[in-house]
C-alpha cells in the first residue's frame, strides 16, 4: 500500500497555523516519499515558481498556495537516486528574484553561487568525498608557468603523500583545476582513493584558463600549450612515467571538449581521458548547432570526429547526467568511440550539469583509468 | 606437494589478532625467525608488531631496502630491470584486455537459452579458452624472465652476489622464515631478485596473504568488488611453487562474493585441478608432503561453485 503524501494529510486534516507549524518542524524539505518529492515554501509571495535544471521536464513549475495560508507546495515525480539542483523564483508585486530554499540546508556551490539540492530516495553522499583521518594527505603546490603562446598561467600541482623523487608517477592534467578543487573536493578525493589503494600514487596538475570558452572549445593553441609546453615542463620538473598509459587529461563541460580535442590533435600522447558532461555539440546537416555560435568550433571538431573516428587515446571514461541536455550528445559519442578500438566506459547518473555530479563520478572514472594497487595488495 | 618434508604454514591476515606465534609454537619453532616484509615496500622495517608478537627473535631480511642498494650500485642492471618490468606490465595489460573479452563471452553463453548439451559444450569450450589464455600468459611471463636471466645472469653480478651471500648466512642461522603479505608483485620481484628460494630448502616456512600466494605455483589477483566495476581474477605470474596444487585466495571474507555461485564456479573451473582456497583472517593450515594438517577456517571452493570448510588431517 502506498503511504499518503504528507502534504495531502496536512491538507485533509485542515491546515491551521498550528498544524502548519508542526508540519514544518517535523519534516525535512523537500519531503521525499518514494518516488515523489514535495517542495514546500512558507512565506508571503504573489507567485512562486520552482526553477530546476532537469532537461526533459518543464523548467518552471508553479507551486500552489494553500488558500488563506502562507504555505506553498508542489509534488513532482523524482526517480530514486536522483540529485536535483533548484531554486525558487519568488514574485512579490512587480518584482521577482531567485532564492535558495530556506527550508533545505543542502546546497551545491559552483562558480555562479549556490543552488538548493534535492536528494532523491537512495541517493547518498559518497563517503569517499569526506576527509578520512586515516588517509595521509598529499600536498598542493602552486604552479606558475610562463607559456610562450598563452602567457602566464597559474594552477596547482598535487603530489601524493610519501612522494619521492626516486619513484616515477602517472600524470593527470585537469582542466578548470581550481573549480575541481573547490567544488568537487578533488584533493580529498585523491587522498582517499590513494589511501584505499583504488588509484596509484599520482601527480595531478590542476590548470586554469583565463578565457575558457575560447581556449577550451577546440583550440589549436590550447592543445599546443598543454602538450608541447606544459607537459615537457612537468616532465622536466617531476618524476613522471613516460608512457601514454600513465598520462591523462580530464575536464567537464567545455573542459571535456578541451581534453578530448587536445588528445585528438596529439594522438597516442594522452593514453587516458576522463570526460564529464562534455559539450560535444554536433550537427547532422549544416554547420550551426542550435546551441549558438559559441559552439561553432566544437561542432566543427565533433563533426570531423564523427566523420572519421580515430583512436587518439587508449582508455576513455565518459560520464553524463541524464537530466542534462548534453546526454544526447554524450550518448551519441559512445558508439563512435567504441568503433576506434579504444576501451570506453560510459556512466550515466540521475543528475544534472553540475559539479557534484562530476564529483560523484570521480571514483569510478579515476579508478578505471588509473587502477590502483588494490588487486595487488594482500595484507 | 611439498619439495621436502619440512613444514610450510599458510596463514590468513596477521595485522589484527595474529596467529603466527601459535603456529610457530605448534611446530616447536623456538629459535630465530628471519622475516621478509618486502611486500610492505618502504614500510618494510615498520615491523614492531611482528617482532613483538614473535617474542623479539626476528631478523628482518630487508629485501626491499637491499634491492634499492643494488639499483644504486648497479645502474646498468637497474635500467635493464626497469625495462623488463615495463615489458611484464605490457604483457599483463594485453592479457587483461583479452581476458575481459573471454570472460564476457562466458557470461553471455551462461545466460543463453539453448539445448542443454550445446550449452554445456559451449560453456566447457569457453572455460577452456580462458584456461588457455591463462596458460599462454604464464608462458609469456616465463619467456620474459628466462630471456632476462640468460642475458644478465644477475645473481653473479657483484652488487647482488654480495647481498645474496649475506642473506644466505642469515637464513642459514635461523630456524624458520616468515614471509609477510603486502604488494604481491613487489614481493615476488624481490624474492626472485635475490633468488631466495635457493636458501629456503628444508626451512620451516610461515607465510600469509601475499606471502602465501608467492609460495604457490600461480599467483592469482582477484577482487570481486573493486570500485571500477566487477573485477576479473587474473593470473599475475608463477609463484615459487613450494606449495603445489592450490590457489591461495587471502582476505576471502571481503574479496570474494562466495554466494555468487556462477562467478566462483568460473574461478574454480579456470584453475582446476588446483584447488581454490579462501583464506580469511585467522585461517591457517600446515602443508607437509602434500598433506594438510592443523586446518583452521579455510574455505574450499568446488568446481560446481559451492564452498565448504576445507577438511584436513589431524596433526
Amino acid at each position: 500500500m502506498i503511504a499518503p503524501l504528507k502534504i495531502d494529510q496536512l491538507l485533509k486534516a485542515g491546515p491551521t497555523k498550528s498544524r502548519i507549524d508542526a508540519f514544518i518542524a517535523e519534516n525535512k524539505f523537500p519531503i521525499v516519499q518514494g518516488e515523489q518529492a514535495t517542495f514546500v515554501f512558507r512565506g508571503q509571495a504573489d507567485k512562486l515558481i520552482l526553477r530546476h535544471w532537469i532537461y526533459g521536464l518543464e523548467s518552471a513549475n508553479e507551486l500552489q498556495r494553500v488558500p488563506e495560508t502562507d504555505l506553498w507546495h508542489l509534488t513532482l515525480d523524482v526517480p530514486p537516486r536522483s540529485r536535483v539542483e533548484y531554486k525558487y523564483e519568488i514574485h512579490r508585486g512587480s518584482k521577482s528574484k531567485w532564492i535558495e530554499d530556506p527550508l533545505n540546508p543542502n546546497r551545491a556551490r559552483d562558480p555562479f553561487g549556490a543552488n538548493s539540492v534535492l536528494q532523491g530516495e537512495g541517493y547518498e553522499l559518497p563517503e569517499w568525498t569526506n576527509p578520512d583521518p586515516e588517509a595521509r594527505p598529499g600536498i598542493l603546490e602552486p604552479l606558475k608557468f610562463d607559456s610562450p603562446t598563452v602567457g602566464e598561467r597559474h594552477g596547482h600541482i598535487y603530489l601524493p603523500a610519501r612522494f619521492r623523487r626516486s619513484r616515477q608517477y602517472p600524470l593527470l592534467v585537469v582542466h578548470d583545476g581550481s573549480d575541481y578543487l573547490k567544488y568537487t573536493q578533488m584533493k580529498t578525493v585523491l587522498d582517499n582513493l590513494i589511501h584505499r589503494l583504488e588509484i596509484p600514487d599520482i601527480i595531478v596538475a590542476f590548470t586554469d584558463s583565463s578565457d575558457r570558452l575560447r581556449e577550451y572549445g577546440n583550440d589549436v593553441t590550447h592543445a599546443h600549450f598543454v602538450t608541447e609546453e606544459l607537459l615537457p615542463e612537468l616532465q622536466r620538473l617531476l618524476p613522471l612515467i613516460d608512457r601514454p598509459q600513465a598520462r591523462g587529461l580530464m575536464g567537464a563541460s567545455f573542459g571535456a571538449v578541451a581534453a578530448f580535442s587536445t588528445a585528438w590533435r596529439y594522438p597516442r600522447v594522452w593514453g587516458r581521458l576522463l570526460l564529464q558532461s562534455g559539450s560535444f555539440a554536433f550537427t547532422d546537416i549544416g554547420k550551426r548547432n542550435h546551441r549558438g555560435p559559441l559552439f561553432d568550433r566544437v561542432v566543427e571538431f565533433i563533426n570531423n570526429f564523427r566523420d572519421q573516428p580515430t583512436a587518439m587515446s587508449e582508455r576513455v571514461f565518459v560520464s553524463c547526467g541524464v537530466y542534462e541536455s548534453l546526454i544526447y550528445e554524450n550518448r551519441s559519442l559512445i558508439p563512435l568511440l567504441e568503433t576506434t578500438g579504444m576501451e570506453v566506459k560510459f556512466v550515466e547518473a540521475r543528475d544534472g550539469h553540475n559539479w557534484e555530479n562530476w564529483r560523484d563520478r570521480l571514483r569510478e572514472g579515476l579508478s578505471w583509468l588509473f587502477p590502483g594497487p588494490l588487486m595487488f595488495v594482500y595484507e | 606437494m611439498v619439495a621436502a618434508s619440512r613444514a610450510i604454514v599458510l596463514l590468513g591476515a596477521q595485522r589484527f589478532n595474529p596467529t603466527l606465534g601459535e603456529a610457530a609454537d605448534e611446530l616447536g619453532v623456538r629459535g630465530k625467525i628471519a622475516t621478509i616484509t618486502a611486500g610492505w615496500q618502504e614500510r618494510e622495517t615498520e615491523d614492531d608488531d611482528l617482532r613483538e608478537h614473535l617474542g623479539e627473535r626476528t631478523i628482518n631480511l630487508r629485501l626491499h631496502a637491499r634491492a634499492d642498494v643494488i639499483f644504486r650500485e648497479d645502474p646498468e642492471f637497474r635500467d635493464a630491470h626497469r625495462a623488463r618490468q615495463a615489458l611484464l606490465r605490457h604483457r599483463q595489460d594485453f592479457y587483461r584486455i583479452r581476458l575481459e573479452h573471454e570472460l564476457a563471452a562466458q557470461h553471455v553463453i551462461r545466460n543463453r537459452v539453448a539445448p542443454a548439451e550445446i550449452l554445456a559444450e559451449e560453456s566447457r569450450a569457453s572455460i577452456q579458452s580462458i584456461r588457455d589464455l591463462d596458460r599462454w600468459h604464464l608462458e609469456q611471463c616465463s619467456h620474459v624472465r628466462r630471456d632476462f636471466e640468460e642475458k644478465w645472469k644477475w645473481v653473479e653480478r657483484d652488487a647482488i652476489a654480495k647481498q645474496r651471500a649475506e642473506l644466505q648466512k642469515i637464513i642459514g642461522d635461523v630456524d624458520a622464515v616468515a614471509i609477510a603479505g603486502g604488494h604481491v608483485a613487489i614481493l615476488l620481484n624481490r624474492l626472485e631478485l635475490f633468488g631466495i628460494a635457493d636458501f629456503l630448502k628444508g626451512k620451516t616456512l610461515f607465510a600469509w596473504c601475499a606471502g602465501a600466494m608467492a609460495l604457490s605455483e600461480r599467483v592469482i589477483l582477484f577482487h570481486d568488488t573493486p570500485p571500477q566495476g566487477p573485477g576479473a581474477a587474473e593470473v599475475l605470474d608463477a609463484g615459487l611453487g613450494l606449495v603445489k596444487g592450490i590457489v591461495v585466495l587471502p582476505q576471502s571474507e571481503f574479496r570474494i562474493k562466495l554466494d555468487d555461485t556462477a562467478r566462483v564456479r568460473t574461478m574454480a573451473q579456470r584453475f582446476a585441478p588446483s584447488t581454490c582456497l579462501g583464506m580469511p583472517a585467522r585461517s591457517r593450515m600446515t602443508v607437509r608432503r602434500n598433506r594438510y594438517s592443523h586446518v583452521h577456517d579455510i574455505v574450499q571452493i568446488a568446481v560446481d561453485g559451492t564452498h565448504a570448510p576445507l577438511a584436513g588431517e589431524a596433526a
